[in-house]
């Protein structure tokens, strides 16, 4: 199927890249696939949990026998229904599902079960964000806003991407292939594991705002739970359109389509090839072609996938197999109201409520279970600010050094926040806390008991410090007296010797005080 | 009435990854003109102001859903039952790369 004629993408030479751009817009639209995390697959009750032996999550309905009916999962029309009104889709009230053609061992049934007349969702849109620099005239700026921003943050240019429609579907079975035996092998679990395709308009123009989009695509299906999203294990898949046109020009040029980016890295990097693979070939005068293309990252070029002729002619029609869906206005309310709060409000309210920086609240709104241990963190600790700093510094450290999932982290917001208190109380110094906090976020202990057994509980009581400061002004006397006569600078030292006498458990703050006094 | 030539034959072994045997073409053809001819007979009916029907369900205007509750148990023996060739727990099909 696929002809390898390799047409490498080689670096345009002897054009200097600027006059490029000036001459040259780039037009990019996408079709993003994102695999939901249902228990169970689209049409049947086999399971859809990941690294099955193969085959073993399969039945009839899935493997394509004859006789076999499909059942729609109902999860699955929640799941889309709550990502159209999460994208400002208008709901398609009656919406049917369609059959795809194709012949391929990954599709056991020969077509696909797909939506292509009445899809789900329609006309909706993501507003991402622009930078300064970037922000253009021209560009279709949030004039159309319909209402949503009354929080405070929006002073960000923003740039609409429209969504043209998005549909659910099933996804197709794995191939394996064997080159020393010249065969493949087919592993059905996936197939029927269900996808929502959401297709956008093609009013994306450089890489950065695929990527916004992308992300702003993916946390809302993050924050709604309906799909892990990850380009590595497919679980979000991009293709992307591109097409170069004239600057200024109303003409689109002819598009094609990108397969293969499993990363963010990827689609920048294939962006800027097929960029500069279809300037070059306007430039010597050739035409481009209307073809699939797919990406290989190692080799930084793309390769044709489909040759002209073999053009896609789907056959689409009806499924008759699986009944029209009709969807209420009661049953739409009922998934509004649950909703949750999305980043961004999130983000504007912990500013707001919390007084933390922007730059914070961006950062602690990543996740939505890292935002709710936060916010409980804070609202138990009384401290906001210093439960930010706790997270934006030690937990983050500790997430990448661990490299878990921010999900895997369960500690109670409880054991936090009494840390939180001791730190600023006094009852332990800074190393100290560090120690027990990382104990709390990974083992969830109790840090006041475990302070105390582990003698780690600050010498406070002015008894036992006062008792360290006398040895210590007792066996430096001759910095004692450079100190009396003026020389400020060795205080440290003899703070530092408080410190080591009392194995660090001395609170620094106090140890100031208490000294002075006593010099 | 639709007369079906080479190049659509050749279209339609293309979609369906067939290959017609040289001594059947004519026969083939002339059995998609056939085919064609009922579907043009379809298209004569007068169908103004009759809404289209996907499932007779409309009728009902009831939903039928499955819950996301897992029902079936391992389904690999059943599935490979018939398998012209397996290796692994899995079909063999030609190399398709
Ligand atoms: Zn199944």
């Amino acid at each position: 199927m696929e002809s390898k004629n390799v047409e490498k993408t080689a670096p345009v030479k002897g054009r200097p890249k600027t006059a490029e751009c000036r001459r040259y817009d780039t037009v990019i639209g996408l079709e993003v696939h994102i695999e939901l995390s249902t228990k169970t697959k689209i049409f049947c009750g086999c399971s859809t949990k990941f690294g099955a032996l193969p085959n073993t999550q399969t039945c009839p309905v899935c493997t394509g026998m004859p006789g076999s009916l499909p059942v729609l999962n109902k999860k699955v029309v929640e799941y889309a229904i709550a990502l159209g009104l999460a994208t400002n889709c208008r709901i398609n009230q009656r919406t049917l599902f369609d059959r795809k053609n194709y012949f391929y061992p990954d599709n056991p049934q020969d077509y696909q079960i797909s939506q292509l007349y009445e899809p789900i969702c329609l006309d909706g849109y993501l507003e991402i964000a622009q930078d300064e620099g970037e922000k253009r005239g021209s560009s279709t700026a949030s004039e159309n806003k319909t209402g949503g921003g009354t929080s405070t943050v929006c002073k960000k240019a923003t740039k609409t991407i429209r969504i043209h429609e998005m549909h659910m579907e099933e996804d197709a079975g794995k191939l394996t292939h064997d080159e020393s035996e010249g065969i493949s092998l087919v592993d059905y679990n996936r197939s029927g594991v269900p996808l929502i395709e959401i297709v956008s308009e093609p009013d994306m123009e450089t890489a950065e705002e695929v990527i916004a989009y992308l992300e702003k695509l993916r946390m809302i299906c993050l924050y709604l739970g309906i799909s892990d999203c990850k380009l590595q294990e497919g679980s979000m898949r991009v293709d992307v359109n591109l097409s170069v046109k004239e600057a200024g020009s109303d003409i689109l040029g002819t598009r094609t389509e990108m397969k293969n980016l499993n990363s963010f890295k990827a689609i920048t990097r294939a962006i800027a090839a097929e960029r500069e693979r279809q300037i070059a070939l306007l430039e010597s005068g050739e035409k481009v072609e209307q073809e699939t293309r797919r990406w290989d990252d190692t080799a930084g070029a793309s390769y044709s996938m489909r040759s002209k002729e073999d053009s896609k002619d789907y056959r689409y029609f009806p499924e008759p197999d699986v009944m029209p869906v009709v969807i209420s206005d009661a049953w739409i309310e009922e998934i509004k109201q649950r909703q949750p709060e999305f980043k961004e409000e999130k983000a504007a309210r912990f500013e707001r409520e919390y007084g933390i920086p922007a730059y914070d609240a961006d950062i602690l709104t990543q996740s939505r279970h890292l935002a709710s241990l936060f916010e409980e963190t804070a609202t138990l600790s009384g401290q906001p600010k210093k439960t930010a700093n706790w997270f934006m510094g030690e937990l983050f450290r500790i997430i990448k050094e661990t490299g878990k999932e921010p999900e895997e982290f369960t500690f109670s917001p409880k054991h936090a926040a009494d840390l939180i208190v001791a730190v600023e109380e006094g009852k332990i110094n800074q190393a100290g806390a560090k120690e027990v906090f990382a104990k709390v976020v990974l083992e969830d202990i109790e840090p006041l008991s475990y302070m105390e057994q582990h003698g780690l509980m600050s010498l406070s009581d002015e008894g036992a410090l006062q008792a360290a400061i006398e040895e210590v002004i007792a066996e430096n006397g001759a910095i004692v007296e450079e100190y009396r006569s003026g020389k400020d600078k060795v205080f440290g030292f003899l703070v530092g010797q408080v410190m080591k006498k009392t194995k660090g458990k001395a609170d620094p703050g106090k140890v100031n005080e208490l000294l002075k006094r006593n010099l | 009435m639709i007369t079906i030539n080479d190049t659509d034959l050749k279209k339609a072994e293309l979609l369906a990854k067939l290959s017609i045997e040289p001594e059947k073409r004519e026969r083939t053809m002339a059995e998609m003109e056939k085919l064609f001819g009922y579907v043009e007979k379809l298209k004569k009916v007068d169908t103004t102001g009759v809404e289209p029907l996907a499932h007779t369900s409309e009728i009902t205007k009831e939903n039928r859903f499955r819950r996301d509750e897992v029902t079936n148990p391992d389904g690999a023996e059943g599935t490979l039952f018939n398998a012209p060739a397996k290796k692994d727990g899995q079909f063999v099909v030609p190399k398709t790369v």
